[in-house]
C-alpha cells in the first residue's frame, strides 16, 4: 500500500484501519511495527490514533455500536436510542459487555442526517431508527457471532 | 529572487518574492503580533494573533502565511484586527489558569504582553477551568498543561530543529495536548529549547522553577564554559550571601552564533560554581595535611619557592601546565609568565586537537578556516570523524539546519553511524583508525582506497565520492581528533584543490583553542611561534630561554625521576583527566588554582581557590577560531581570577608587574567599594564605563591589558576591538601563524564527553548528573525486558 502514496508517512491511516480491523485493536506491538514500516516515531503514530475517534488502542468488543446524537439525530430521537442501547447491553459510553460482544458510543454526526436517527454497528449503517429496529440490528448480531 | 513591492499602513515595502508578510513587515519595524509563527521553523496558522488586512481579499488574513505579492495594500493594526485579536487572546485565556504571580514565565510571558497590549477581555466563560496536575517529564523539563496555549512551537524545534522528535501533540480540538515521547516522561537530548522556545509558562525548566523572577536577575550574556563551539548564554545573575550567584542560563540574548540554540551544558550546567564544595580558601599543606591559609602567606610561599628553584637549579626543574577553560589572557599570561618569569619552556595543556598541524598547514593561505557561522550557511559540508551531535552540539545544529533549510550537501566518513547520517547525502562507514588514511585517499592516493574499501562501501563508491566532493564549491571541511599530524596535512592538501574550501579543526573544551593559539606548548610561543628564533616575542618579552621545553609526558617522566622541582597547574586535572599516578609528583613542590579539591589538587602542597569563566572577564576563541568576550557575571566570595594569582605570584617573585601586564595606559577612575554598605558600586562604575566603551586597564589585574598586547602580537587576533566589544564574534586566522616547531601529533587525546559530560566540571553539575542518572536508569530498564 505505502507505494501507492506521494510520502510514506501518508499511509498511515489506512494502515492503521486495517490493522484495527485485524488485530481489533490498536496494540503496542501494532503500533511500533507501523512506526518501523513507515519511518515514524512510535509518538507521532499515537498522535495520530488519539486524533481520530474511531481508531481505538484498548480493547472493543466485536460490534462497535455507534449511536449518533448530534443535532438532526437528536431531533428524531437518538437520544432515546442511545438510552435503549445502555439499558439493553447494559453498559454505557465506551464501555463493552463482559462477553466482548459489544461496545456502545455516542458519536457525532455519522452523515446520515437525511435519515436521521441513524447508528453504525462496525461499517453498516442502519437509519431512520426506531427501538424495535435498533433491537433487530442487536439480535442480528448476536446471531452472527 | 526579484523584489516585491507592497504597502503596510501606508509604508513602502520591498522585499524578495517568497517572503513571509509578517517577515517583511519586520523590515520596516511594524511587528505583527504572533504565537505559534517562529523563524525558521515550519509554518503553523494556528493562533490567530497575526491577523491583517489585505485589500481585495474578503477576510483578515494570517500574516504569517501569507507569502508578499506585488502592490498588495495591508494594514496590521485597526479596530476590527484589534477586535479579532482580542478574542483571540479571549479563547486563550478561557482555560488559563492564570496563575501569573507565581509562573515563571511571568514578566516575560508574551501571553502577559499580548493581554497588555490588546487590554483585558471580558470573559464570557461560566465553566469551571479544566486544572491539570503539573508533571515531570525529565530533571529538566517540566509541564503545566493548563498555561499551554498549543502554539506548538516546542514540538517543532525539538523535531525539525534538534531532529529529536521527542514531543507530539495528542488528541484535538479543545482536548488537544502537548505529549512527551514516552508516555509520561521524555527520552530526549534534554537541550531545554522546548523551554526556551516556549511562549507561556507550560515548559518550565528544573533548573530554575520557583527560584526567582526574572526582573530580580541581571542578565549577562557570556560564552558558555564547556566544549568548543562557543556559543552565547545568558546568564541571570542575583545578589547572594556569596556574592552574585547564577540562578539561570537561558537564551534570552539571541545575538550569538548559536542564535536560538543551546544543548543542555551551556543552558543548565552553571551549577557547577554554586557546588558547595567550592574551594574558597587557600590551602598550604602543613604536618601532611591541607589546610586554611591567607593569601599573602600563600603567594609569599610559591613566590619564595618558585624563585629559589629558578635561581638555584634553573627554571627548567619547573613544570607549568596551562587550562582549557581559562581565558586567552590568562593562557597568554602563563605563557609569558613561565618564559620570562619562571625561565621555563615547560609548559604544556590537555590537547584535544593538532592546532600546531593545522596552523603550519595552513600558514599563507587567508581565509582558509570556517567560522561557526559559516557552517549554517556552507552549500557543502564534509565531516570526517567526531560525533558532533555528542561532542559539539552547537555544530550538530549548524549543520543538521543548514541542510533543512538551504539544503545544504553534507557528506560524512565515520567509524560509528553518528546521528548526523540522518542529514547525509552521503555517508561513509569506516574502521575505527581509518580516518587518517580517508584522508589520504581523499588528497590522491588510490592505494589508500584498496585499505578503505569494505563490505559496505567499495573503492569504485569511494572514487566516486571523492570526484563529487572534488566538484564542490565553498566545501567546509569539519575534521574530529581522528585527524592529526600528517593526516591533517593531507587533508588540507585535498581541501586546498578545491576552490574556496574552509577547514574547523574539532577541539573539546571551551578555549582548547585559545591554549593552542596562545602558546601553552613546549617548543611553542603564542600564534604558533617556535620558541627557537628571533620572533616579535623574543624581541618584546624579554630574555626567553631558548630550546624547547617538556610537554606533559616528559614532566611525568621528570617527576618520577625526581628531576622536577616545582609542578604550577592554572585550572587543570591532569591527575584526574590523563590517568596519571598521583604518586609521580610527590617529590615536586605542586601548585594548583583550582575550583575544587579534584584529584590533582588533593597532592598539592598549594591550593588556590580560583574563579571560573563565568565569574570573570577576559576572551575565548572557540575551535573555529571565533574570538569573543567572555563577561563576568557570577562571583563567589574568596575566589581569585587565575588572572590575578599569576600576576600575584610574579609579584611575590619581585618581578616588575609592568613588564609582565602592561597596564596604566587607560582610563583612570574611583571605582568605590566593592563591598561593605557601598557595595555594588564598583559594579556600578563598572557598567557606566562600559556602557561608554571606555575599558579601565588601572591595575595590573585588567585583562583587557593583556588582550591590547595579544591583539599587536598574536598573529591573526587584531580584529576589529570595536565589534568584538559589541559583543560579537570575531574570525581569527591562522594565515600569518608562525612556522611551527615539530609536535607530537600522538599526544592528542580527545576528551570523550558526551551530551551529558563535560571533564572534571561536569562531576560538579547537579544538572548533568541528575541528567545522566536518568538516562542509565532507562537504559538499564530497557534493557532488562
Ligand atoms: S529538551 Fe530538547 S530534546 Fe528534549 S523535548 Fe525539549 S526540545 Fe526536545
Ligand atoms: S508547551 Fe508552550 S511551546 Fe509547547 S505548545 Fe504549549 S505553549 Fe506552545
Ligand atoms: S554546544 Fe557547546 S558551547 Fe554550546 S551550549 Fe553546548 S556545550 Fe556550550
Ligand atoms: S446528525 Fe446524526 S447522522 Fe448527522
Ligand atoms: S502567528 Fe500566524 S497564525 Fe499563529
Amino acid at each position: 500500500m505505502v507505494p501507492h502514496y506521494p510520502t510514506k508517512r501518508s499511509a498511515l491511516v489506512p494502515t492503521l484501519l486495517y490493522a484495527q480491523d485485524e488485530v481489533g485493536f490498536l496494540s503496542d506491538e501494532v503500533i511500533a511495527e507501523l512506526a518501523g514500516r513507515l519511518d515514524l516515531t512510535e509518538l507521532e503514530v499515537r498522535n495520530v490514533i488519539s486524533y481520530y475517534s474511531m481508531l481505538t488502542t484498548k480493547p472493543r468488543g466485536k460490534f462497535n455500536v455507534q449511536v449518533c446524537t448530534n443535532i438532526s439525530c437528536l431531533v428524531r430521537g437518538g437520544e432515546e436510542i442511545l438510552q435503549h442501547c445502555a439499558k439493553k447491553l447494559g453498559v454505557g459510553h465506551k464501555g463493552t459487555t463482559p462477553d466482548g460482544l459489544f461496545s456502545l458510543e455516542e458519536v457525532e454526526c455519522i452523515g446520515a442526517c437525511s435519515w436521521a436517527p441513524a447508528a453504525q454497528v462496525n461499517y453498516d449503517f442502519h437509519e431512520n431508527l426506531t427501538t424495535e429496529k435498533m433491537d433487530k440490528v442487536l439480535d442480528e448480531c448476536r446471531m452472527k457471532a | 529572487m526579484a523584489d516585491v513591492t507592497l504597502t503596510v499602513d501606508g509604508k513602502k515595502v520591498t522585499a524578495p518574492a517568497g517572503t513571509l508578510l509578517i517577515e517583511a513587515c519586520k523590515t520596516v519595524g511594524i511587528e505583527v503580533p504572533s504565537f505559534c509563527y517562529y523563524p525558521n521553523l515550519s509554518l503553523q496558522g494556528a493562533c490567530r494573533m497575526c491577523l491583517v488586512k489585505i485589500e481585495k481579499m474578503p477576510k483578515l488574513q494570517t500574516a504569517c502565511t501569507t507569502v508578499i505579492g506585488e502592490g498588495m495594500i495591508v494594514t496590521s493594526d485597526s479596530e476590527e484586527i484589534k477586535q479579532a485579536r482580542k478574542s483571540m487572546l479571549e479563547l486563550l485565556l478561557g482555560n488559563h489558569p492564570l496563575d501569573c504571580p507565581v509562573c515563571d514565565a511571568g514578566g516575560e510571558c508574551e501571553l502577559q504582553d499580548m493581554t497588555f497590549t490588546y487590554g483585558a477581555a471580558e470573559s464570557k466563560f461560566m465553566e469551571a477551568k479544566n486544572h491539570k496536575d503539573e508533571q515531570q517529564w525529565s530533571p529538566v523539563v517540566f509541564f503545566d498543561r493548563p498555561r499551554c496555549i498549543l502554539c506548538y512551537r516546542c514540538v517543532r524545534v525539538c523535531g525539525e530543529g534538534m531532529d529529536v522528535w521527542a514531543l507530539g501533540v495528542q488528541n484535538r480540538g479543545v482536548s488537544s495536548v502537548i505529549a512527551p515521547n514516552r508516555e509520561d516522561h521524555l527520552e530526549c537530548e534534554e537541550c531545554g529549547m522546548c523551554i526556551d522556545i516556549c511562549p507561556v509558562g507550560a515548559l518550565t525548566s528544573g533548573a530554575y522553577r520557583y527560584k526567582t523572577r526574572p526582573w530580580e536577575m541581571k542578565h549577562v550574556g557570556t560564552i558558555c564554559t564547556h566544549c568548543g563551539d562557543g556559543c552565547k548564554t545568558t546568564l541571570g545573575v542575583r545578589r547572594a550571601d556569596t556574592g552574585m550567584e547564577i540562578v539561570r542560563g537561558d537564551n534570552r540574548d539571541k545575538s550569538g552564533t548559536n542564535g536560538d540554540f543551546l544543548c543542555i551544558k551551556g543552558r543548565y550546567a552553571f551549577d557547577f560554581a554554586n557546588h558547595e564544595d567550592r574551594l574558597t580558601q587557600p590551602l598550604i599543606r602543613q604536618n601532611g595535611k591541607l589546610s586554611p591559609a591567607t593569601w599573602e602567606e600563600a603567594f609569599e610561599l610559591i613566590g619564595k619557592t618558585f624563585a629559589e628553584i629558578r635561581d638555584s637549579d634553573g627554571g627548567a626543574k619547573i613544570g607549568v601546565i596551562g587550562s582549557t577553560r581559562t581565558t586567552n589572557e590568562e593562557d597568554y599570561l602563563l605563557s609569558k609568565f613561565a618564559r620570562v618569569v619562571l625561565k621555563t619552556n615547560n609548559v604544556d595543556h590537555h590537547r584535544t586537537a593538532d592546532f600546531p598541524a593545522l596552523a603550519s598547514a595552513l600558514r599563507g593561505k587567508e581565509g582558509a578556516t570556517a567560522s561557526m557561522a559559516e557552517v549554517f550557511t556552507a552549500p557543502a559540508i564534509l565531516l570526517i570523524g567526531n560525533d558532533p551531535t555528542e561532542q559539539h552540539p552547537l555544530l550538530a545544529w549548524q549543520i543538521r539546519n543548514n541542510v533543512r533549510l538551504h539544503r545544504a550537501r553534507l557528506y560524512v566518513i565515520n567509524s560509528n553511524s553518528i546521528k548526523l547520517r540522518r542529514q547525509a547525502t552521503s555517508f561513509v562507514q569506516i574502521e575505527p583508525g581509518m580516518e587518517g588514511q580517508a584522508a589520504a585517499f581523499l588528497a590522491g592516493s588510490d592505494a589508500a582506497a584498496d585499505t578503505l574499501a569494505n563490505s559496505s562501501t567499495k573503492k569504485e563508491e569511494w572514487i566516486a565520492l571523492r570526484d563529487k566532493l572534488r566538484g564542490e564549491q565553498n566545501l567546509v571541511i569539519v575534521f574530529g581528533s581522528e585527524i592529526v599530524g600528517d593526516g591533517l596535512a593531507k587533508l588540507v592538501k585535498f581541501g586546498s584543490a578545491i576552490s574556496g574550501a574552509k577547514f574547523v579543526c574539532l577541539a573539546d573544551y571551551a578555549n582548547s583553542r585559545g591554549a593552542a593559539d596562545m602558546g601553552l606548548y613546549p617548543d611553542l610561543l603564542p600564534g604558533y611561534h617556535s620558541i627557537v628564533g628571533n620572533s616579535q616575542f623574543h624581541q618584546e618579552w624579554g630574555e626567553i630561554p631558548q630550546a624547547a621545553g617538556l610537554d606533559l609526558p616528559g614532566m611525568v617522566e621528570a617527576g618520577k625521576a625526581g628531576q622536577l622541582e616545582a609542578l604550577y597547574v592554572v585550572g587543570s586535572n591532569p591527575v584526574g583527566r590523563l590517568d596519571i599516578d598521583p604518586f609521580t609528583f610527590s617529590k615536586s613542590f605542586v601548585v594548583v588554582q583550582d575550583m575544587f579539591l579534584t584529584e590533582t589538587a588533593v597532592i598539592a602542597d598549594v591550593v588556590l581557590p580560583a574563579a571560573n569563566a563565568y565569574e570573570k572577564s577576559g576572551t575565548f576563541t572557540n575551535t573555529c577560531g571565533d574570538l569573543q568576550l567572555v563577561k563576568k557575571a557570577g562571583e563567589v566570595t574568596g575566589t581569585k581570577s587565575d588572572f590575578e594569582m599569576i600576576v600575584r605570584i610574579a609579584d611575590a617573585m619581585g618581578f616588575e608587574m609592568r613588564k609582565l601586564v602592561p597596564f596604566g595606559g587607560g582610563t583612570r577612575a574611583d571605582m568605590g567599594q566593592s563591598r561593605g554598605a557601598q557595595s555594588g558600586e564598583a559594579d556600578r562604575h563598572a557598567v557606566w564605563l562600559e556602557a561608554h566603551g571606555l575599558e579601565p586597564k588601572m591595575s595590573p589585574f585588567d585583562p583587557t591589558a593583556i588582550l591590547d598586547e595579544i591583539q599587536r602580537l598574536v598573529p591573526g587576533y587584531d580584529v576589529s576591538r570595536v565589534n568584538l566589544l559589541s559583543g560579537n564574534s570575531e574570525h581569527t586566522s591562522l594565515a600569518e601563524a608562525g612556522t611551527s616547531a615539530a609536535h607530537k601529533p600522538e599526544s592528542v587525546s580527545p576528551a570523550n564527553d558526551s551530551l551529558f559530560s563535560s571533564g572534571t566540571l561536569g562531576r560538579y553539575s547537579r544538572a548533568l548528573n541528575s541528567v545522566s542518572e536518568s538516562h542509565e536508569v532507562k537504559t538499564a530498564e530497557v534493557s532488562a525486558d
